[in-house]
């Protein structure tokens, strides 16, 4: 996919740039955009480290156990198949934890695995509802805290990085709220 | 709104500190090991980064960027999202690597603090890739998703898309 896009926007500059007579612009353009990403990489990996470190460390010290179990009772109402203090609803809990705290890279295996046990509760064939509801608030962003966002708009010079968390907060609970909805819906109509 | 958000940080950092000290968790050890995954994503992310950087910006260079934000202007109005923004709402879903750094570019080109900068944010932080998580999910389990689920995920993705620029509008 990333593929085909990518020659495409190479191609096009290309023509578009012999079309506007605009090739030393474009020339230059080349290495000054590798030259940017290299730079960007540098001012946000300081924000970045800070924020993966302090939520490491956050895991540690029980945020993560804490989360799970004031998710806990959503997920049984959410997942109403799943065996209550089973193996798949630990690592439901797990995932939406770890994707709460913007820790994205620990979440998707937890999801892997939370998919394979929520495979197993249902006989191992076939979709169930909960296996259906599960990536659906997985493809909706939970982060409580859009680490890499944050250190982003750091990099880039923002004066509060972080000020547009409400916006954010509201954005994602209503983009859930529509997602699950048009989802109930449609479990409604098929079973 | 500036303040509020300045508490914000330093006071969960700070509880976040004492309840690992409490608890007799090395504190600093974790941080650090933590601190070496988050230099492990940057650095995973830069050859993609930089990739898409270098496209983009010959895209930027050649003038098919104004001449594509052209095209898409009145559409983008129509939900409210400045033209700039429009190829990272589509790209969101697809490619969260892809959409980082077209984030990137426009937080740089706009300022992160300008009313496009916030909205691109706002589509940043959320809205998840949703196709490539529906493709990583099912793929695991050997199974198909169903049209419900895409479905889902697309309304999910066109309401965080329509309430972007309201919020912001709302907000500062």
């Amino acid at each position: 996919m990333l593929n085909v896009v990518w020659a495409g926007m190479i191609l096009i500059s290309l023509i578009c740039a012999l079309a506007t007579g605009k090739m030393s612009a474009l020339s230059e353009a080349v290495f000054s955009g590798a030259q940017n990403a290299v730079e960007l990489s540098l001012a946000m990996a300081g924000a970045m480290m800070a924020w993966t470190g302090f939520l490491k460390a956050a895991e540690a010290a029980g945020a993560t156990s804490l989360l799970a179990s004031i998710l806990r009772p959503g997920v049984r109402r959410l997942l109403p198949g799943c065996r209550p203090g089973g193996k798949a609803e630990q690592a439901v809990c797990m995932n939406l934890t770890a994707n709460l705290l913007g820790l994205g890279n620990a979440a998707t295996p937890m999801g892997i695995e939370a998919m394979h046990a929520l495979s197993e509760e249902h006989g191992g064939r076939g979709v169930s509802r909960g296996m259906a509801r599960f990536v659906v608030l997985n493809t909706a962003s939970l982060q409580l805290l859009p680490t890499t966002l944050g250190a982003l708009r750091a990099a880039a010079g923002s004066a509060h990085p972080f000020d547009i968390l409400p916006a954010i907060w509201i954005t994602s609970a209503l983009s859930l709220a529509a997602a699950l909805t048009v989802l109930f819906v449609w479990e409604r109509f098929h079973g | 709104m500036g303040d509020w958000a300045s508490f914000l940080v330093p006071v969960f950092l700070g509880l976040l500190v004492l309840a690992a000290v409490c608890r007799h968790v090395p504190v600093f050890e974790l941080f650090s090991e933590g601190a070496k995954e988050g230099l492990h994503a940057c650095v995973s992310l830069l050859p993609v980064l930089t990739g898409l950087l270098l496209a983009i910006s010959m895209l930027q260079a050649s003038g098919a960027l104004e001449l594509a934000a052209s095209w898409v202007q009145p559409f983008a109005s129509l939900v409210g999202l400045p033209a700039e923004t429009v190829p990272l709402a589509l790209l969101k879903p697809v490619s969260g690597s892809g959409s980082t750094a077209l984030l990137a570019q426009l937080l740089e080109s706009e300022g992160p603090d300008s009313f496009s900068g916030r909205v691109a944010s706002v589509l940043a932080g959320s809205t998840e890739t949703a196709f490539y998580c529906i493709a990583v999910y099912f793929g695991a389990v050997r199974e198909k998703g169903n049209a419900g689920i895409l479905l889902a995920a697309l309304a999910g993705h066109l309401v965080s898309c329509l309430c972007a620029g309201l919020v912001i509008r709302l907000f500062f």
